[in-house]
């Protein structure tokens, strides 16, 4: 079987930022994605992001994407697409399909960086064409060019309704509202400001009841939720709609990592079940390392500095860096996402994170 | 209702009050001048370092609230098509002896053309005022971000935040 020194699977920011850190340090390293294009939904991201301008923030997602992949290219990074990677064992045996083939490879050290996948709700007319995720609507008008439908009813205020929400906006459909079953907002308040000066309102404290429609959604029922989140009669309203998109979270994708028999912390803020790891992304299991989403549900800026630290400790670990140049670069890295975990929003992150690696430390769940 | 950017995806009257990026009514009184309407502590800086003259200071933590020093603001809105929140004005109060003048970033095809008269909105996207386009900038620089200004009522300065969408897409 063929050997190599280091795989990467997902090329979505996390895994481009590791490999461009690992390929930095002369590391020999292959990266593994199921899409036929790598960026994983950073080419989805049409809007300009937030963070450190020092490190990207107000460049649009899909020219972020453009810029790891020049850098993965010059490096000479291997990249190969359209490789599902369905199952890892313990050795390191990797075991994906490309090219109608099934094919194994073993590596020294591996780095999971397989992202998240979206939450569905289940209600009556659920499964009617026209009721679909968010990231699902997204997908189809930023990288298809098609637009899902004409007129919208976005379930979930988290920073992906909103901005989705704006996306279909601006690709010319018209959002007929936002709903939110919390009595507040989640997602930052300046997305939410941009849809509402496009006029769509936001529904706090509301949920949907059900879609109507045979064939298709024509229109959804809504209804305002009390204290205790249940329904409030006689407030039910009826919404013309053809389409419903849902944005109602993100579960960490774990599978390989259970496969791997990696130990598991239960935190609910991060979407889930997240592998226990250390300061250095390294699970409990040696020489296999996690960053991104599935190390808990967070912004393609973390996505992206965690994979730098994984692929700086991986490359520690294969001696490629000496510790004391190792040591300086994390410290870099930590720096910076402990910046980006302050705030309102970022300190329920940095406390949920905090959980995690002290969970992990201590070896109890 | 509860009011406040958290409830409502608008920022309220307090809010925009307690904004260290609002310029005082006796700056606006004297000329154009940057309107930050950034309420909510989010890990973003770009605006500090788009400010040709050092007006703009978020500094560290970075989820400091954009601060405006308006004495070395020149209104000059190259920091409106900066700010990935899209949450920066310009206002020019005096424009005219009636009018004010509004720039803000907009984001949406079709583009008004420059002297069209437009339907003007406020925060919750209603209609306020009909207004005149002055100019349109879209330089490479902003990245796809177009400003537009707007010479309105002067009664409308604090309203008028955007254009209605037009329709013929």
């Amino acid at each position: 079987m063929k050997e190599i020194q280091i795989a990467v699977i997902g090329a979505g920011p996390a895994g481009l930022a590791a490999a461009i850190e690992l390929a930095k340090a002369q590391g020999n390293v292959t990266l593994f994605d199921e899409n036929t294009k790598p960026g994983g939904q950073l080419f989805k991201q049409i809007h300009k992001f937030f963070g450190s301008s020092e490190h990207l923030a107000g460049t649009r997602g899909y020219n972020i994407g453009k810029q790891l992949l020049r850098e993965t290219e010059k490096l000479g990074v291997n990249v190969i697409l359209d490789a599902p990677v369905y199952a890892i064992y313990p050795d390191k045996t990797i075991s994906y399909s490309h090219q109608n083939r099934e094919q194994a490879i073993k590596a020294e050290k591996i780095i999971l960086a397989t992202g998240a996948t979206e939450n569905a709700l289940a209600f009556p007319g659920s499964t009617l064409p026209g009721v679909m995720g968010a990231g699902a609507a997204q997908t189809m008008i930023n990288v298809h060019r098609v637009l899902p439908g004409k007129k919208v009813l976005m379930i979930g205020s988290g920073n992906v309704g909103l901005i989705v929400s704006y996306q279909l906006l601006q690709a010319g459909a018209d959002v007929v509202a936002l709903i939110e079953a919390a009595p507040q907002i989640g997602g930052y308040g300046v997305h939410a400001a941009k849809i509402r000066r496009a006029g769509v309102p936001i529904y706090i404290s509301h949920t949907i009841q059900k879609v109507m429609g045979k064939n298709e959604v024509v229109a959804a029922q809504i209804v305002q939720l009390d204290d205790n989140r249940q329904p409030i009669p006689g407030s039910e309203k009826i919404l013309e709609v053809d389409t419903v998109c849902m944005a109602v979270g993100l579960s960490p994708l774990t599978e390989l990592a259970w496969l791997m028999g990696c130990e598991f912390a239960y935190i609910p803020q991060l979407g889930g079940h997240i592998p226990k790891h250390n300061h250095n992304m390294e699970t409990t299991v040696s020489g296999l390392y996690v960053a991104g989403d599935i190390t808990g549900v967070e912004e393609a800026s973390t996505a992206m500095e965690e994979g730098r630290l994984a692929g700086i400790a991986c490359a520690q670990a294969l001696g490629l860096y000496d510790q004391e140049k190792a040591h300086t670069l994390k410290k870099e890295i930590w720096n910076r996402l402990n910046t980006l975990r302050t705030g309102p929003f970022g300190k329920i992150r940095k406390f949920a994170k905090d959980e995690l690696l002290k969970i992990s430390r201590e070896g109890t769940a | 209702m509860k009011q406040g950017i958290k409830y409502t995806g608008t920022p309220s009257w307090e809010e925009l009050e307690s904004a260290p990026g609002r310029p005082s009514q006796q700056r606006l009184e004297k000329g154009p001048v940057a309107f930050i309407e950034c309420v909510q502590e989010i890990p973003c800086n770009p605006c500090e370092k788009a400010c040709p003259f050092q007006a703009i200071t978020v500094a560290s933590p970075i989820t400091n609230l954009p601060r405006l020093n308006e004495e070395k603001c020149t209104g000059c809105g190259i920091c409106i098509a900066s700010c990935p929140g899209l949450a920066i004005f310009k206002i020019d109060l005096n424009y005219s002896p009636t009018t004010a003048l509004v720039e803000f970033p907009y984001e949406y095809y079709p583009l008004p053309e420059e002297g069209e008269v437009v339907p003007c909105a406020n925060r919750w996207g209603k209609f306020v005022a009909q207004g005149k386009v002055l100019k349109i900038k879209n330089p490479r620089t902003y990245d796809g971000t177009s400003t537009i200004a707007v010479e309105i009522p002067k009664a409308f300065y604090l309203d008028v935040r955007t254009i209605c969408r037009k329709e013929d897409y």
